[in-house]
């Protein structure tokens, strides 16, 4: 039954394409909620240190590009949302 | 040498040596080549410019004052790039699709082509972006004069604002050579792209080594670092949460707003999916600009004697240590990053104010009566290059009133804040189809007047622009109205106070405003192809190749012009270029020419729209449509006036060629009456002669004889006199010299006379009438129209072959006219003869009986003079004809 075959997969790839865009629709705010995190942290003396503060965004920033470059690697742009939109709930 | 002059002729070399980059890149994309130039990498390096002087210098001056805060200009922009699925994509696509040049383009578009709209963006963008080209010319001359302190050969240290001119004009002449060498701005800045992504790698390269120098350099590695940013004012991470928050949103918007992002970003976008790249390589390049910075920052406090300016750390710590060739490296990064500012900016300043300011005004002035492109095209570089210079000036100009003593940061944020006002217009444009242009003018004026108010005018410091006094007390004395406190919000952040007022009263009104207007068509139009651009536009893929097809529009153009002229055109064309054959390369040039020919055939829209169908790929915009429409419907009309013309002409010649056939007709019936006239006037006038003769000559006549001849030569004379009277008649009825002689009678009484006078008594013609009918009074001519009516029937008495002849007189009346039809039984009138009847001479049936043929024509004229009429009835058992007269001289009567 390869006719019938040939939907299932098309669905499964574009499901996994909406996911995808949703993750990327979902980094910037993910990323914007974690760069807020050091203004809650509060040292012994009421504030923290600059050093442990610059490894956090730093670490953070260069996970958002790796997170950020995987993602974008398998969302093509041009695809957009080509997609039928049958094909999600399939 | 000393170190000074070695300076000057290092920035020579380098700007000789982008210049040649630039050169190298144009050309190579002149000729197709240079795939290398549209790499995604080089795209993500050409966004850089973000990272201006402010960045170079102006970070670790930031950082030395405030900590870690400096990083918050660098985490919006990061968070939109990755962000890009959101607005950027959308950014793109409606750029490329809409073929925007500019910010302001793309807001006035989408607001219904406002031209309003995109000469107030500019407007603000220019005002916005001249603290920005303010803070790259001081932190140039700022440099210029770190180096001169250490310089023992210099015995006075150069005048600031001298090198600051000299950078403003060295900086416009490398922008104009650069930027306006081509002219459409669509046309991408393949030179201009290149030699920023260059600069972007020196800038970052500078950066990172005296990173490296400072950590591994100056403090013997990454712990004792650490140790020394512990130790440093700046250990503490004591940052409000406002501020951070604001900030990074700011920039974020800024990213998004800056005409030379948007330049950049959308404009010299090559293809869509460059977006991916740039998705996380964007977000890299920052991190690693911001990398060292606080490292800098504190070694630089550390080192550095207290009252150091921390905005030149990055150039004063090699230089104190004796490195000047990282000291020079260092100098190059900063001067790479504000010059590619300047230039992006100024070309995408340029670009906004010679479209949407001097263009219109030029065209305005010169009454459009730009027929030579030639002359256009002249005038917008003309225009460009004036308003590079006036833009640099302006920058110049700020710098010397600001003084230059602001820190770099704090000239940059004004900025932002400026830009950032876009930001309601673009957003709503983009995502919401509510969004009017009453809206975005409202939002963007009162923005602009809250940021002028609140930050721009400050800027300058108290009693320079505003009065101490507005300071203190507000603007005409009310409190609320300070500046740098609107309605009370006291102890804020200056820029955070003007960012939340402007934005909060930008957003409100443009929201507000959108609500209450209502769109027109074109506005409406535009936000759902804005709006919706992913369902309107096609997936536009690879710009792969990205040349025309010569061979498509080759056989585009034949389809067009015809294929001898369009070979003809190609073949000329490509002799030019120097190649062989009919097909040259696709240069720009060349499809303007295509272009200009085509649009003698097609109309210029129509045209440009093709070769951007074959060329680019490009979407066609509303607004192309439009204008094909209007091209089309201008020809459809031009083809109908055609049609109505032709079917006019048909109309005439047919009539014409009736008209002809009626002249023919009559000058037979003409030729046939001479003949018959001169029988007519000779057959009598032979027998009078004859009788007469007789008489004179012959001697023995009876009595009798004598008589009879006399008789007969008296009533061929009769009939002579009869024939001439009638002749006569008829010409004094034509010439309308007839008076009418109005008299009163019954139509019964007038038709009796008739019948008797034609002389039906005694014939066999037999006269059925309705009496009853006929008592009606008449006021006429009478004599005239029993003329009529004799003749009527006494030419059924002559021609009616009906056997008994019956002639049918009917009376009745319709529509104002008493009617009287005379209708025989005999054979009838044959239809080719029916429309010659009523004139002169003409006759039927030639011989039957001698008349002249003028009875009718007489009669006709008569009926014209009574103002009535009388015609031939086709259609009935024989000969009919029927004579109308107007109710009105029977209704005088009674």
């Amino acid at each position: 039954m390869s006719p019938e075959r040939a939907p299932v997969f098309l669905a499964r790839r574009s499901y996994r394409r909406r996911r995808l865009a949703d993750a990327a629709r979902l980094l910037p705010i993910a990323g914007a909620v974690l760069f807020c995190i050091p203004l809650l942290w509060r040292g012994a003396d009421g504030a923290i240190g600059t050093n442990g503060v610059m490894f956090y965004i730093f670490g953070l920033w260069i996970a958002l590009s790796v997170i950020s470059g995987v993602i974008s690697r398998h969302l093509r742009a041009s695809e957009s949302e080509a997609a039928p939109p049958v094909a999600e709930e399939a | 040498m000393s170190i000074l002059n070695a300076l000057i002729l290092v920035c020579v070399l380098y700007v000789v040596f982008l210049f040649a980059v630039a050169f190298a890149a144009d050309r190579a994309a002149l000729r197709g080549r240079g795939s290398w130039l549209r790499s995604p990498y080089v795209y993500t390096l050409s966004l850089s410019i973000y990272c201006t002087a402010w960045t170079f210098y102006g970070a670790v001056g930031f950082a030395a004052r405030s900590g870690l805060e400096f990083v918050t200009i660098y985490l919006g922009p990061t968070l939109v790039m990755i962000g890009w699925w959101w607005t950027l994509r959308k950014m793109v696509r409606v750029g490329r699709s809409q073929r925007i040049t500019s910010i302001a383009d793309l807001i006035s578009s989408r607001y219904g082509k406002s031209n309003l709209l995109a000469v107030f963006v500019t407007v603000l963008a220019v005002i916005g972006a001249t603290p920005y080209i303010a803070l790259q010319l001081q932190s140039v001359t700022l440099s210029f004069a770190a180096f001169a302190e250490t310089d023992p050969e210099a015995t006075t240290l150069p005048d600031m604002q001298s090198t600051a001119l000299w950078v403003a004009m060295g900086l416009t002449v490398f922008t104009i050579l650069f930027g306006t060498r081509n002219l459409d701005a669509n046309e991408r800045h393949h030179g201009v792209v290149m030699a920023i992504a260059v600069e972007a790698v020196v800038k970052l390269f500078a950066l990172l080594a005296v990173g490296v120098f400072v950590v591994w350099g100056l403090s013997g590695g990454v712990a004792e670092t650490l140790a020394r940013i512990e130790a440093s004012e700046i250990s503490r991470f004591e940052v409000t949460g406002s501020r951070w928050v604001g900030l990074t949103m700011l920039s974020a918007m800024a990213f998004l707003c800056l005409p030379r992002m948007f330049q950049v970003m959308v404009v010299e976008n090559e293809d869509e999916d460059h977006l991916r790249t740039a998705a996380w390589a964007f977000p890299t390049y920052l991190m690693l600009m911001s990398l060292f910075v606080v490292p800098i920052a504190a070694v630089g406090l550390d080192l550095m004697p207290s009252g150091a300016n921390p905005d030149l750390f990055v150039l004063t710590l090699p230089l104190m240590d004796g490195r000047d060739g990282l000291a020079i490296l260092s100098f190059l990064g900063g001067f790479s990053s504000a010059t590619s500012m300047v230039i992006v900016a100024a070309i995408a300043l340029s670009t906004m104010v010679s479209n949407h300011m001097v263009m219109p005004i030029w065209l305005h002035l010169s009454g459009g009566a730009a027929v030579v492109s030639g002359d256009v095209r002249h005038v917008a570089l003309l225009a460009r290059r004036l308003s590079i210079a006036g833009i640099v000036f302006l920058g110049y100009l700020y710098f010397r009133l600001s003084g230059s003593g602001t820190a770099l940061a704090a000239i940059g944020l004004i900025s932002f804040v400026g830009v950032a006002q876009f930001l309601p217009s673009l957003m709503g444009g983009l995502f919401w189809r509510g969004a009017t242009r009453t809206g975005a003018l409202a939002g963007l004026g009162l923005g602009f007047v809250v940021w002028l108010y609140c930050l721009f005018l400050p800027s300058f410091g108290p009693s320079v622009v505003l009065p101490q006094a507005v300071f203190d007390n507000g603007l005409w004395g009310i409190g609320w109205l300070r500046p740098r406190a609107l309605f009370g919000a006291e102890g804020m952040d200056p820029v955070m106070h003007a960012l939340m007022w402007s934005m909060l009263l930008n957003t409100g009104a443009f929201v507000l405003c959108s609500l209450l207007s209502f769109p027109q068509p074109i506005e409406r139009l535009q936000g759902a192809q804005f709006v919706n651009v992913f369902e309107h536009s096609p997936t536009p893929g690879g710009w792969a190749g990205g040349m025309a097809q010569s061979e498509d529009l080759l056989i585009m153009s034949q389809r067009i012009l015809g294929a001898r002229e369009a070979q003809a055109l190609f073949e000329r064309a490509a002799r030019r270029q120097g190649l062989v054959g009919y097909l040259p390369e696709p240069s720009p040039d060349f499809l303007q020419e295509l272009e200009r020919v085509l649009s003698g055939s097609v109309g210029a829209a129509t045209a440009h729209a093709m070769i951007g169908q074959i060329v680019g790929g490009a979407a066609v915009s509303v607004e192309d449509l439009m204008a094909v429409a209007d091209e089309t419907a201008q020809i459809m009309e031009y083809s109908s006036q055609l049609e109505a013309k032709s079917q006019e002409l048909a109309r005439t010649a047919r009539q014409l060629r009736q008209a002809n056939e009626k002249l023919t007709q009559i000058s037979v019936q003409k030729d046939g009456f001479l003949s018959q006239i001169s029988h007519e006037l000779r057959t009598p006038m032979t027998s009078i002669r004859a009788f007469s003769e007789i008489l004179r000559d012959t001697g023995d006549l009876t009595p009798e004889e004598q008589s009879k001849y006399a008789s007969i030569i008296h009533d061929e004379a009769v009939r002579l006199t009869r024939l001439l009277d009638d002749l006569l008649d008829l010409s004094v009825l034509e010439n309308g010299q007839v008076v009418l002689n109005s008299q009163t009678g019954l139509l019964s009484d007038l038709l009796d006379r008739a019948e008797r006078a034609a002389g039906v008594q005694g014939g066999d013609l037999r006269v059925e009438r309705d009496r009853a009918a006929e008592a009606v009074a008449l006021t006429t001519d009478l004599d005239r129209l029993a003329q009529v009516f004799i003749n009527l029937i006494a030419n059924a008495r002559k021609y009616c072959d009906g056997r008994p002849p019956v002639l049918t007189i009917r009376t009745r009346q319709s529509g104002g006219y008493l009617v009287i039809d005379f209708t025989d039984n005999g054979s009838g009138i044959p239809p080719e003869k029916q429309a010659v009847i009523f004139e002169k001479f003409s006759r039927i049936g030639e011989t039957k009986a001698g008349g002249a043929g003028l009875g009718l024509a007489i009669c006709r004229e008569i009926m014209t003079r009574l103002g009535g009429s009388v015609s031939y009835l086709p259609g009935q058992a024989g000969a009919a004809f029927r004579v109308s007269l107007p109710v009105a001289n029977r209704m005088a009567a009674q």
